[in-house]
């Protein structure tokens, strides 16, 4: 039945119909097809970008490509030094920053309160580090909206997250308190254990990652002398790698060194939390449900088309059964019409994709609350939804030919129902 | 070559039955050229039909060069159709986005020519009907007259064993109609070619070797020319 023969009359009758179509008609189901496919690849892969940009930032302004970190039972990384020296000396490494860390409280209002006033404090993290190590890795320095990052001569003075600032955070919650009229200049107070210390606020960033945007930076030596680190051991450390450099050889590498008996090691895949994991499944399964809306939608417009098309075209699909040109071959270039339309709306879909919107929205990304959206369209994906929708096409061509072409020979000629 | 024995067709609609054709016996021999006449709903079209496979009568028996139609499967009947048929419509029945090249190359690759040899063909048999400055022409492009002069091209490029023509005069004016009939008679008289024509123009049918007439589904007379 579908011998070459009846593929090869059938393309040449499909040809021939598309290339002296109405231009109108062809345009508005080509349209419809790059309309379709668009659905299919953006809409899932906007709501998978939402993701992907809260976790592309936790990468590059938090854990960068690899993280060393303290284990659960520790408040440090034992023999940090050698550890930093054992990264720095590998070749794959391009950046590292070494990170204090400590829980403590900020306190804004202790001057001017009154003894029954209630303190204005927020809870956060106290991070110490190499202001320059610490750019180089994250860029940290681009995301400050008031005032300058530290440099490495700065003393008592502090870098705020925004979500430490009332004026940025207005949401005030009992398990969620901020600092009010706290701006560049403003002397808080910062209490780590039993230490306090009274600084300066150089600078207030912000960040989209969470971890980032609760944290007060500080430079490293004097976090350090504040609360009582006098062996070098950090919290955490940060590892740039040179580009094109797979995060999980690193991480291997270094377990193979022991690291990982005194710290945890962790590519920036590792360190995400399961939920995160968990939306962008959920995401993409919500993207696939609108997407499959979608390819219902241009079966049926598909269908209606070439429906319409067999109807008006009953006579000389008639003509054709009479002078003897096989059913198959008329049904075969139907589908061929419908592959056609769904191929070129793919082809313009494809080129509006990867040529415009995923550089456009790469440069220009959709500003979230909680992250930079981009648009997320994996080839591979892309070109299985390419041939889902090239597959329903060819199905919803099909169908309306075959109903048309096994009506009566005579009938079709004559135009008899 | 083609006979019919007590061919009978007859329309339902609901339950009224309209019997149309009631009971032909017929024959026509190779290279015979066969006029069939009558009035308006006479049958002679529901005749021709059931002869050239078209159409499936109700009884009787339809014998093409020995073979039994009642047999034959539809695919057998659409491969006799396209080999041993060659149709000629009152309203041209071209493919309006098929060039007239097209039109008349497109049963020839059906039965398995390359496009070449197939196209080759088809130029050789238009510029014989006096429409090679007309083969990249769609139907749209040719006057009545040109288009029922590619679908006659059409029908006879496969050397077909049986020429059906269904009123091929009825839509053009004299003239047109005139060298359609010219077009018929060299074909008939050059190549042997086995005609039958349902026709109303009495002019035409007398070029024909035979005619028979019919009226209420049933031949009444036979004349030969």
């Amino acid at each position: 039945m579908f011998s070459a023969l009846n593929i090869r009359i059938g393309f040449f009758l499909a040809l021939r119909a598309l290339r002296r179509a109405s231009l109108w008609t062809t345009s508005l189901i080509v349209f419809v097809m790059i309309l379709t496919f668009l659905n299919l690849v953006v809409v899932s892969g906007i709501l998978v970008g939402l993701i992907q940009g809260s976790i592309d930032q936790v990468r590059t302004k938090y854990t960068s490509d690899v993280i060393v970190s303290t284990l659960n039972d520790k408040k440090y990384i034992e023999n940090s030094a050698g550890i930093i020296e054992l990264i720095e000396t590998m070749p794959e490494v391009e950046s590292v920053t070494p990170r204090y860390r400590e829980g403590g409280t900020l306190e804004a209002n202790y001057k001017t309160r009154k003894d029954t006033d209630k303190p204005n404090t927020a809870p956060g993290q106290l991070v110490g580090v190499d202001p320059l190590a610490e750019n180089a890795v994250t860029g940290i320095a681009a995301d400050i909206i008031e005032g300058s990052f530290l440099s490495t001569g700065d003393y008592d003075k502090v870098v705020l997250g925004h979500y430490l600032l009332k004026q940025y955070v207005p949401i005030e919650t009992p398990a969620f308190s901020t600092l009010d009229h706290v701006g560049i200049g403003t002397k808080i107070r910062l209490h780590v254990g039993d230490v306090t210390r009274e600084v300066t606020v150089k600078g207030i960033l912000k960040s989209k990652v969470d971890e980032i945007a609760l944290r007060t930076f500080m430079v490293d030596t004097q976090f350090r002398s504040m609360i009582g680190r006098t062996d070098g051991n950090v919290s955490e450390i940060a590892i740039k790698l040179k580009s094109g450099t797979d995060p999980a050889a690193v991480r291997d590498a270094l377990k193979r060194s022991g690291v990982d008996k005194v710290a945890k090691v962790q590519t920036f895949e590792d360190a995400q939390p399961k939920f995160l994991q968990d939306i962008v499944a959920t995401f993409n399964m919500l993207g696939n449900v609108f997407s499959s809306l979608g390819l219902i939608v241009a079966s049926i417009t598909i269908f209606i088309v070439i429906f319409i098309n067999a109807i008006t075209r009953r006579k000389y699909i008639g003509i054709l059964k009479g002078i003897g040109i096989h059913g198959r071959v008329i049904e075969i270039s139907y589908v061929f019409q419908s592959i056609f339309y769904a191929l070129i709306g793919s082809v313009v879909g494809l080129a509006l994709v990867y040529g415009f919107l995923v550089p456009f929205f790469a440069a220009h990304p959709i500003d979230f609350p909680f992250s930079d959206g981009i648009l997320v369209a994996p080839p591979d994906q892309t070109f299985f939804r390419v041939g889902l929708l090239v597959f329903a096409t060819l199905i919803a061509g099909y169908i309306p030919a075959w109903m048309i072409i096994r009506k009566n020979t005579l009938d079709s000629i004559l135009g008899r129902n | 070559m083609i006979q019919t024995k007590q061919l009978v067709k007859t329309f339902k609609s609901g339950e009224v039955l309209t019997p149309v054709l009631k009971g032909i016996d017929f024959r026509a021999s190779a290279g015979e050229w066969v006029a069939i006449m009558g009035r308006s709903g006479a049958g002679k079209s529901t005749f021709l039909y059931q002869m050239s496979l078209l159409d499936d009568p109700t009884s009787g028996e339809i014998t093409i060069d020995g073979h039994n139609t009642r047999t034959m499967s539809a695919k057998e009947k659409m491969l006799f159709r396209l080999s041993k048929f060659g149709f000629v419509f009152q309203d041209y029945a071209l493919l309006p986005e098929l060039t007239a090249l097209e039109n008349v190359a497109l049963p020839l690759l059906m039965q398995g020519l390359p496009k070449g040899e197939a196209y080759t063909k088809a130029i050789a048999a238009l510029e014989r009907a006096g429409l090679g400055h007309r083969i990249s022409n769609l139907p749209s492009q040719l006057s009545g007259g040109e288009q029922q002069r590619v679908s006659i091209v059409r029908a006879v490029a496969h050397n077909p064993r049986i020429l059906f023509a269904d009123e091929p005069t009825a839509n053009l004016d004299n003239e047109s109609s005139k060298r359609i009939m010219e077009i018929f008679s060299e074909l008939h008289k050059k190549t042997g070619q086995t005609i039958i024509m349902v026709t109303h123009e009495e002019q035409y049918a007398k070029l024909a070797e035979r005619i028979i007439h019919f009226d209420d589904g049933k031949i009444v007379s036979e004349q030969k020319n």
